[in-house]
């Protein structure tokens, strides 16, 4: 592994008696694809909030793409990637729209948004429907779209929460696709899912079970040594151990 | 009567976008039903016009037996929904929801206890907590509580396991069960096709239209190809291979494996296996396999959306 772009000590987030988030540690590579999991209420959002600079940690160390964690979240903001399920585009904007308003956010030049948004949008194939309502695209294409415009600003790293909750199966994979082709040019990728088979297409995974990293490491390994044959199953025995059979 | 849902020719449009497209099923009555759909399908639609707050464009939906468009009060008093979006007052306490709930049906929460029993002592701890405050998986339980304090003899739920963890899912599946053992009529909507094998019959979903509907084991028998798991040190690599083979129908990775179908009736592993030996891959090994739903519902889609095909 390469110099980590993620690099986590100790990382700790209280809030009040609660410790949401209880000393973490771990590191991801360039791009790596690193599937960050765990069940709802384990500490995943808080973590996620703390390495994209939108919430400052109680105590340890972390450093994204070379900012700290602490003093640098300005630099991390703009450093890194970041597309959910609830919120990545505006519906309500045409495609071309959309990209000329993240690439402002993001301080992309005019120019330079012209000449990305023309790139972008052939290698999509979206010209034909490049002024239509976002509304109006089906959600696979949305989903490209919104992918794409998360790594407009050539992050070194893009954070993914569930960016494919609810979709069908086919454009899941297709999304995949995507990821590998990012991760293949050298970005690192940080993705939350609830699907266990999308586990499986991670470099390495991790899961968090109230606050602290059960387990990590690649799936087959992790697989190997709880001694199970899906993720599936060692989800379930981290999480409820004591549990019986089930999906 | 045996059928609780009877839903036939059933169209709705909103402006330009046609939401269902002559739907027609019916579900039995005790029956453990799913429809499965990803986002856009219609599943939400559909549960508007059989939770009688949509009309349908065209066609006829009855629901235990009541027209949905003329006898909604009957069916009202009769159903317990459940919609996709958490929907009860976030400023009322877990209690005083469920209380609110049992007032509203003409009912108490004393009354029907035994049947929320199992789901409300998970979250008796919390009774005082505002409904805002509960965890995802807390809120779920919660609303399924309110939807079932009348008693109702059809639940409708819609997407209740979306954006919940696998753990909480399998949870929440063991407590339809259990409902449904009380002869409680159960129609579930789920993007996850993993859930489609716990129901007693399944109907997929793609745009508005009905592509199938059987017992998930019936389903499955419509998957006629041979279809193939196939394994290699390198996911990635492997996929990209086996989408370049001039044989290949359908590539899809599938957790640690990638499921295969070629266009030759008769393919063989053997084959496969001399292609794949050509590269660099290395572990290879190849197994012919059953179809599952996801499996299934994928060679049924349609591929139309504008994405390129595998």
């Amino acid at each position: 592994m390469s110099e980590p772009v993620i690099h986590t000590e100790q990382l700790t987030r209280k809030f009040g008696e609660f410790t949401a988030v209880d000393a973490i540690s771990f590191s991801v590579g360039e791009g790596e694809v690193f599937g960050f999991l765990g069940a709802n209420g384990a500490g995943k959002t808080t973590a996620m909030k703390m390495l994209t600079g939108l919430l400052l940690p109680t105590s340890g160390k972390a450093a994204v793409a070379g900012f700290d964690v602490f003093t640098e979240t300005e630099s991390i903001k703009k450093n890194i990637g970041y597309m959910s399920q609830r919120f990545s585009l505006y519906d309500d904007l045409t495609a071309r729209e959309n990209i000329r308003f993240f690439g402002g956010i993001y301080g992309l030049s005019s120019a330079s948004i012209q000449e990305k948004s023309k790139a972008l949008l052939s290698s999509l194939d979206l010209l034909p429907v490049a002024d239509s309502r976002l509304s109006d695209l089906p959600l696979g294409w949305k989903q490209k779209l919104a992918f794409s415009v998360a790594l407009l600003h050539e992050p070194k790293i893009v954070f993914l929460d569930e960016p494919t909750g609810g979709v069908d199966p086919m454009t899941r994979r297709r999304f995949w696709d995507m990821i590998y082709e990012a991760a293949d040019r050298g970005v690192t990728v940080f993705v939350t899912t609830h699907y266990m088979d999308e586990a499986e297409y991670c470099d390495r995974v991790s899961i968090m079970v109230n606050g602290r990293i059960a387990a990590l490491d690649t799936p087959t390994a992790m697989k190997d040594s709880f001694g199970v044959t899906t993720m599936d199953e060692l989800f379930i025995r981290l999480v409820r151990p004591g549990a019986g059979e089930g999906i | 009567m045996t059928s609780a849902v009877e839903v036939k020719g059933v169209t709705k449009k909103f402006k330009t976008v046609t939401a269902l497209s002559n739907v027609s099923l019916t579900v039995g009555k005790g029956e453990l039903f799913g429809i499965i759909g990803a986002d856009g399908a219609g599943k939400t639609t559909l549960f508007r016009i059989l939770c009688t707050l949509m009309l349908a464009d065209e066609g006829r939906a009855e629901v235990l037996g009541f027209d949905a468009r003329k006898e909604y009060r009957s069916i009202r008093s009769r159903i317990g929904y459940m919609p996709g979006r958490f929907s009860l007052y976030t400023d009322l306490s877990v209690e005083e929801n469920l209380k609110f709930f049992a007032t509203v049906f003409n009912t108490t929460v004393e009354e029907n206890y035994e049947l929320i029993a199992d789901i409300y002592t998970q979250l008796e701890p919390f009774k005082k907590r505002m409904a805002g405050q509960l965890s995802g998986g807390m809120k779920q339980k919660l609303a399924l509580c309110c939807a079932l304090i009348h008693r109702p003899d059809l639940l409708l739920l819609d997407e209740p396991t979306t954006g919940v963890d696998a753990v909480s899912r399998r949870e929440f599946w063991q407590m339809l069960g259990r409902l449904k053992e009380q002869g409680i009529t159960i129609l579930v909507s789920t993007p996850y096709m993993d859930e489609a094998s716990l129901c007693d019959r399944v109907a997929f979903l793609q745009d508005g239209t009905i592509l199938a509907v059987d017992t998930p084991v019936g389903i499955t028998g419509l998957f006629t190809a041979p279809l193939f798991s196939v394994r290699a040190n390198e996911k990635h690599k492997l996929l990209t291979r086996l989408r370049s083979y001039p044989h290949a129908k359908s590539v899809y990775a599938f957790g640690s494996s990638v499921h295969y179908t070629d266009h030759r009736p008769s393919a063989s592993s053997e084959e496969i296996m001399r292609y794949l030996s050509e590269s660099e891959l290395q572990e290879i090994t190849i197994e012919r396999i059953e179809p599952g739903i996801e499996d299934t519902f994928m060679a049924l889609m349609k591929t139309d959306d504008g994405s390129h095909h595998e």
